[in-house]
């Protein structure tokens, strides 16, 4: 790897002017290493019993590595919020419509 | 191999277009994230239609008995990791290394295609065992959803192959470094609903 690619990457400020942050090469192996060893933590829950905290703590787990991406690979957390409400609107609409959708279909009941 | 910078220099046209925007922030970009918005619904759609019918099939062709974890944990792993060699392309392009830029963008597609090749040989796998796309409620909204993501999947490494062409070429118009980063918010997010995916999909029971 050259030289080059081990330079700073320096997201551009913010129009709130908030948003100065450096992140190396390093840093995104370290995040890339911690989501690898969460989905290994995944696979490894499936195989164990451990009763009613299974299924939320996999939806934790799962939400941890979502947002890790976006937030750091995305550089969501770094970037202009406008970003941010657009991508969150649909993340957030999603699931409100679908979950009314499934209610009204008793998946829950 | 030389390197030449990525971004356009100060008289480049395209440059000024980039900026001269009423908020000050790229056009591009807010689309794209506004187009990653819109897809979240997409596959909401398909993801809550797959978890009403997942234990509508019969016999022992469902879920629990034809999942492969391992072998599809591996093809998690791959894809979670072309994540980390695209932000290294667009690191690398943002620090007008053009070269690395390039090797990243093909060791990504060349991970894609692991994963995409993995996802055939599941497919192929599944149909071998009798599950055939209109087989039960639970088997046409599995191959629906996966393979929906299997395209956007295969859509991206096109996307990759194609930007590192036109770099190579010369032929990327305006901000290269922001192309990079927008194919890259892409790939993250062919990435992120793969992890749902995998949780909800494959992992938790039916």
């Amino acid at each position: 790897m050259s030289e080059r690619s081990e330079q700073i990457v320096t997201t551009a400020p913010t129009a709130h002017g908030d948003a100065h942050h450096e992140f190396t090469t390093k840093n995104y192996i370290v995040v890339a290493l911690i989501l690898g060893a969460i989905t290994g933590l995944e696979v490894a829950i499936s195989y164990v019993d451990i009763g009613a905290v299974f299924i939320p703590l996999l939806l934790i787990l799962m939400a941890i590595k979502f947002f890790t991406v976006v937030l750091y690979f995305m550089h969501l957390k770094f970037d202009n919020r406008l970003y941010s409400l657009l991508f969150y609107m649909g993340l957030g609409l999603a699931p409100a419509v679908y979950i009314t959708t499934m209610l009204t279909m008793h998946y829950f009941g | 191999m030389t390197d030449t910078a990525l971004r356009p220099d100060a008289h480049d046209a395209h440059a000024d277009d980039t900026h001269a925007t009423t908020t000050g922030l790229s056009h591009n970009k807010m689309g794209m994230w506004l187009f990653l918005g819109s897809e979240c619904l997409l596959f909401g759609g398909l993801i809550s239609t797959y978890m009403l019918y997942r234990g509508r099939h019969s016999g022992n062709l469902g879920p629990d008995q034809i999942y492969d974890i391992p072998f599809t944990s591996v093809s998690s792993f791959v894809l979670l990791m072309s994540s980390l060699t695209m932000v290294l392309a667009v690191s690398a392009a943002k620090g007008n290394d053009e070269r690395n830029t390039r090797v990243w963008l093909v060791i990504t597609a060349l991970l894609g295609m692991t994963f995409v090749g993995g996802q055939v040989y599941e497919f192929t796998t599944f149909y071998r065992e009798g599950l055939g796309f209109t087989t039960s409620l639970f088997s046409s909204s599995f191959y629906t959803l996966t393979g929906f993501h299997g395209v956007h999947v295969t859509v991206g490494i096109i996307m990759l192959l194609a930007l590192t062409l036109m770099l190579r070429h010369r032929r990327v118009p305006g901000d290269k470094a922001e192309v990079v980063e927008l194919v890259g918010l892409y790939w993250h997010f062919v990435d992120i609903v793969w992890i749902i995916i995998f949780t909800l999909v494959y992992l938790i029971p039916a």
